[in-house]
């Protein structure tokens, strides 16, 4: 394509292009070069291509007139439309795609910006998108940049980062107890990606960041119910008791109100005890699969516990006062569970058998003690993690104190 | 006012349009019809004030008021329903140069009343001297008859039908021919245009013998008065298809009437000739 400026007149020639062979993208480019009411001279050779250029140009609504010119060549001389530029008249501004050192996305979120890429243009008139998670205090966490980042980065392939074919061989009864806290963890995990995946639809995408920290929790999650289910079925084990005392801890989470009383009770609390447990079954698996497992998802539920923490400080930052709406949530589901039996019996035996390594007396005592102190250190995690979003002390241990015997 | 519902969006066209009426105060409704004879002959029977008609619905509704002493009035049109052209196509490789060399071919055309992919391009070989059915064949690609090729299955059937060597030639209006390209109906490369109709218009809003002018009038104001920069008139725009409402012409509407007359299809009436049309 040659461009000159004979006669003033901007020219393209097409040559032998045909529009539908890619030359409509020529002429479309040179006209978006000129303003409204300006002329462009086209020359080409394809076969009858001035018909279809005809037929563009009525469409479009440019004028155009065609001429043969004196060496024979055929020439359009289209005059551009004003229409083009209707479509930026009262378009919307949807904020920076990258958000500056400390920039915040917008503090509400229009739902005419639709689904547009933030820091995209809109076109006034289009649909508006209803999107439940629209303002930004109800979701936002300064660092769910990094996180999204860091959890890209650390996705592992369950295939080859775990060493399936490991030798190991456990007497029936711990692999017995090995199914039993699958079992468990499976349905733990299957809460963990259900709740995140809620919300996950209802996050508007001006809030890009958090979208993204909330898929890859999903994928985490995915990924985690993948190896359980995985490491249950490896010996020939099918999965065994669900209870009804822990389905209806689970299903608690799912009625929480909003999306940071989700987050504090599923984040904050049950993951945050979660990364305990994994890391006593990393520390008492009798298998080295086992131990490979909790060692890689106790990673990445770390930094579901991170994202958690951080919308609450922000929640918290900016609503001192929605430490009592957090209060009341652990407060009711703490009432809703009063009746429920808790960890199920089976779950218990289980953790106390795989720290206890054998049936003997001694062997269970002391198993017995690391579960205990299994329970000790959730307690105190969970303690740690409120002080730390500024409940007072005796607030801290009493909301420790009351979150669910189920753990998660 | 009729219009002919020959696909789903055109719901959505006239509540906008019929919303965005009502904003300017302007009382206005619609009736949608599955064809355009039966909303032709609405507008002759006191239901319709104004129809947005076909070329063919016009040609109808003009001679059906003439016979009757009456008249109708083509108010207003798309930017987008003038000067038009329909053209017949081949494959590249096809020994046929020219509309002389169609003799004993099989031509693919459009609907039985499409105006642009078979009414117009059989008037254009009848004036080069050939006519359809004597001195060479003519295959329809019937789609949705009564909607005037309003929907352009039949034109895009003939196009297959063209590149899989069932069809000689086919028919179809000039922007069809670029989308058919461009969505790879036709590959690029793969069909040769042999000849191209006159200019012709499409579409208008044809009036009915006893609409009230001042209501007309006021309507034809209104909807000139339409502006693409809105944002809440540009969608509906998009879907019917223009950029601009323009006052009515009629003037590149003759051609389609000598094909009728040619092609047998109305009565100088206006009442169907044409015993296989079905609709």
């Amino acid at each position: 394509m040659a461009q000159t400026e004979a006669f003033s007149v901007p020219t393209i020639d097409i040559e032998a292009l045909g529009l539908d062979e890619g030359g409509l993208l020529l002429v479309r480019r040179a006209l978006a070069a000129l303003p409204a009411g300006e002329r462009l001279s086209v020359r080409g050779r394809a076969p009858e291509w001035d018909l279809q250029l005809t037929a563009w140009c009525r469409q479009q609504g440019h004028d155009v007139e065609t001429q043969v010119l004196a060496d024979g060549v055929l020439e359009a001389v289209v005059t551009r439309g004003p229409w083009a530029e209707g479509r930026w008249r009262g378009a919307l501004d949807t904020g920076h795609s990258r958000l500056a050192e400390g920039e915040m996305p917008a503090e509400t979120a229009d739902p005419a910006w639709g689904l547009a890429a933030r820091g995209a243009t809109v076109e006034a008139g289009g649909p508006s998108i209803g999107f439940g998670l629209s303002r930004r205090d109800d979701l936002w966490a300064a660092t769910a940049g990094d996180l999204y980042r860091q959890a890209a980065a650390a996705q592992w392939d369950p295939e080859t980062a775990i060493d399936w074919a490991a030798p190991f061989d456990l007497p029936p009864a711990i692999e017995a107890a090995v199914a039993q806290v699958m079992t468990y963890l499976i349905e733990n995990e299957n809460a963990a990606l259900v709740v995140p995946a809620r919300h996950l639809g209802q996050v508007h995408p001006q809030y890009r960041e958090v979208q993204q920290v909330l898929a890859l929790q999903c994928a985490d999650e995915a990924r985690h119910i993948e190896v359980f289910t995985r490491r249950l079925g490896l010996r020939g084990q099918a999965p065994r008791l669900s209870t009804a005392g822990g389905q209806a801890s689970l299903h608690t989470l799912m009625l929480a109100p909003d999306f940071s009383s989700a987050t504090f009770l599923l984040g904050v609390l049950g993951e945050g005890s979660f990364i305990t447990l994994l890391t006593f079954l990393q520390n008492h698996a009798p298998d080295p699969v086992t131990r490979q497992i909790c060692r890689l998802t106790a990673r990445d539920e770390a930094r579901h516990v991170a994202f958690a923490m951080a919308h609450l400080e922000h929640r918290l930052a900016v609503q001192p006062d929605y430490q009592t709406r957090l209060q009341n949530a652990v407060e009711q589901r703490h009432d809703e569970l009063a009746d429920t039996a808790g960890l199920n019996e089976e779950v218990f035996d289980a953790l106390v058998l795989l720290a206890a390594g054998d049936l003997n007396p001694a062997a269970v005592a002391r198993g017995h003690l690391a579960v205990q102190q299994l329970k000790l250190d959730m307690a105190a995690g969970r303690r740690a993690r409120l002080l730390r979003l500024g409940f007072a002390p005796a607030e801290a241990q009493r909301l420790a104190d009351l979150h669910t015997r189920n753990f998660m | 006012m009729g219009a002919v519902a020959y696909a789903p969006k055109v719901v959505t066209i006239w509540e906008g349009f019929k919303a965005w009426f009502a904003q300017q105060g302007f009382a206005f409704d619609y009736v949608l019809y599955s064809n355009y004879e039966a909303q032709v002959e609405a507008q002759f029977d006191g239901t319709l004030h104004l129809a947005w008609n076909s070329p063919l619905a016009w040609v109808r509704a003009d001679r059906m008021a003439r016979s009757r002493g009456q008249s109708v009035q083509a108010v207003a049109m798309r930017n987008t329903d003038c000067n038009l052209r329909s053209v017949i196509v081949v494959r590249a490789d096809s020994p046929i140069q020219s509309e002389a060399d169609l003799r004993g071919r099989t031509l693919g055309v459009g609907a039985i009343d499409s105006p642009q992919a078979t009414l117009l391009p059989l008037h254009h070989l009848r004036q080069a001297g050939l006519t359809g059915g004597e001195d060479f064949t003519v295959r329809r690609f019937d789609v949705l008859s009564g909607k005037h090729g309003d929907h352009i299955g039949g034109e895009r059937d003939a196009a297959k039908a063209l590149i899989a060597g069932e069809v000689d030639a086919s028919c179809m209006i000039d922007g069809n021919h670029l989308a058919f390209g461009l969505d790879g109906t036709l590959p690029a490369g793969a069909t040769r245009i042999i000849a191209r109709t006159e200019p012709y218009d499409h579409c208008n809003f044809t009036t009915s013998p006893d609409a009230p002018q001042a209501a007309i009038d006021r309507f034809v104001e209104l909807l000139l008065s339409m502006q693409w920069d809105d944002p809440q008139v540009r969608p509906l725009l998009e879907l019917e298809g223009l950029k601009k409402w323009k006052p009515g012409r009629t003037e590149f509407y003759p051609a389609l009437a000598t094909a009728v007359d040619e092609q047998g299809f109305y009565g100088p009436d206006g009442s169907i000739l044409r015993a296989d049309y079905r609709y």
